[in-house]
C-alpha cells in the first residue's frame, strides 16, 4: 500500500470507526454511550458511502444521496432512543441498562 | 504527497482517535465531546472527498442537531454515581480483543477483495457529483439534457443508458417518517419527571414508590 490516498484508506478508516462503535456498544453501561456507538457505526457506513461515490463512478450520485439518507435516518434514530432514554430514567431514576431487566425470564 | 493527501491524514488521524477516545473514556460528558470531534472530522472528510453537500448535511444534522440532543439527553440523566460507569479488566480485554479481531477481519477482507476503484490512476478523476446533480437525481431527472425541464422527466429518456431512478419517493417517505418519529418521540418524553424523596427510596425492580405528583398522568410503563 503506498501512501497515496485512495478508496482503501478510506475503507480502513471505516472500518476503525466501524470497530469502536461495535466496542463502545459492547462495552457501555451508559444507554446514552451506547446511542454514541450507535452514531459511530453510521458514520462508518456514510464515509464507506461517499468513498464509494468518490473513488467509483457508477454510484457517484447514489453514493451521496444514501449518505443522506443514513444521515437523516440517524438523526430520527437519536431523537426515538433519547425520548426512550429519558422514560427510562423517569422510572429507573438511572440510566444504566443493566437495570433493565422487568422482561426477563 | 499532494496537499490532500496530507489533509487526508491530518483529518483521519483526527477523527480515528477522537473516536477511539469516545470508547476509551469513562466519562460520559468527556464521550460526548470526542464524538463531536469525531464527527466533525468526518464532515472535513465528506469535504475532502469533494461531496460538498452531504458535508454541509453532516455538519448541520448531526453536529448541529443530533449532537445537541445527545449532549441535552447527557445533561438530563446525569447524576453523580452514574456519571462513571467502570467496567472491569477483564471485560476490557475481551473488548480490546474482539475488536482487534474485528477490524483484523474487516481490513482483510477489502485488502484481498480488492474492491473496485482501487486502480486511482487511471480513475480520470471524475468530478464530484454536485448539489446541483443530486437535486436532479432526487428527481430522477439524472443528466438533464439542455431540453429537459426540471419539473419532470423529459420525453427522451437516455439517463447513461440505465433505467432512470427517481428518489422523490424514498425522499418523501423520509420526511414524511421523520416527522412522526419527532412527534412520537415528543410524546414519549412529554412524561413528567417524578421526584423521590431520597436516593435510598430507588425503584430499582419497577415498582411505584412514590405517589404520582399532582394527579400527573404516569409515564408510560408505570401502570402495572
Amino acid at each position: 500500500m503506498n501512501l497515496a490516498v485512495g478508496l482503501h484508506h478510506f475503507l480502513l478508516l471505516g472500518a476503525l470507526l466501524f470497530v469502536c462503535g461495535a466496542v463502545c456498544m459492547a462495552t457501555k453501561r451508559n444507554a446514552i454511550g451506547i446511542l454514541m456507538g450507535v452514531e459511530l457505526v453510521l458514520n462508518a457506513a456514510t464515509i464507506n458511502f461517499v468513498a464509494f461515490a468518490r473513488y467509483n463512478p457508477i454510484f457517484q450520485v447514489e453514493g451521496q444521496i444514501f449518505a443522506l439518507f443514513v444521515i437523516v435516518l440517524a438523526a430520527a434514530e437519536a431523537a426515538i432512543a433519547l425520548a426512550i432514554v429519558l422514560n427510562f430514567y423517569n422510572n429507573h431514576l438511572t440510566v444504566d441498562v443493566d437495570t433493565a431487566e422487568e422482561l426477563k425470564g | 504527497m499532494a496537499l490532500t493527501d496530507v489533509l487526508f491524514y491530518l483529518l483521519a488521524a483526527m477523527t480515528g482517535i477522537c473516536a477511539l477516545a469516545v470508547v476509551v473514556t469513562q466519562n460520559i460528558v468527556r464521550a460526548a465531546a470526542w464524538l463531536l470531534f469525531t464527527l466533525a472530522g468526518v464532515s472535513g472528510l465528506f469535504f475532502l472527498l469533494g461531496a460538498d453537500f452531504v458535508g454541509a448535511t453532516q455538519l448541520l444534522v448531526y453536529v448541529g442537531g443530533t449532537l445537541v440532543l445527545v449532549v441535552f439527553g447527557v445533561m438530563l440523566t446525569a447524576q453523580s454515581p452514574f456519571v462513571n460507569m467502570r467496567i472491569s479488566a477483564a471485560e476490557w480485554g475481551i473488548a480490546l480483543a474482539v475488536g482487534l479481531v474485528l477490524y483484523g477481519v474487516l481490513a482483510a477482507s477489502f485488502l484481498i477483495s480488492n474492491p473496485k476503484g482501487v486502480g486511482d490512476a487511471q480513475l480520470g478523476r471524475e468530478e464530484m457529483a454536485d448539489s446541483i446533480l443530486l437535486g436532479q437525481a432526487l428527481l430522477g431527472q439524472w443528466q438533464a439534457s439542455p431540453q429537459g425541464t426540471m419539473s419532470g422527466l423529459p420525453a427522451d429518456i437516455h439517463l447513461r443508458n440505465r433505467l432512470a431512478v427517481s428518489y422523490l419517493l424514498p425522499f418523501e417517505i423520509v420526511s414524511v417518517h421523520l416527522l412522526v418519529v419527532l412527534i412520537g418521540a415528543a410524546y414519549l418524553a412529554r412524561a413528567k419527571r417524578r421526584r423521590l424523596a431520597g436516593p435510598a427510596s430507588l425503584p430499582v425492580d419497577g415498582t411505584d414508590v412514590s405517589p404520582p405528583v399532582d394527579g400527573q398522568e404516569q409515564p408510560l410503563g408505570a401502570q402495572t
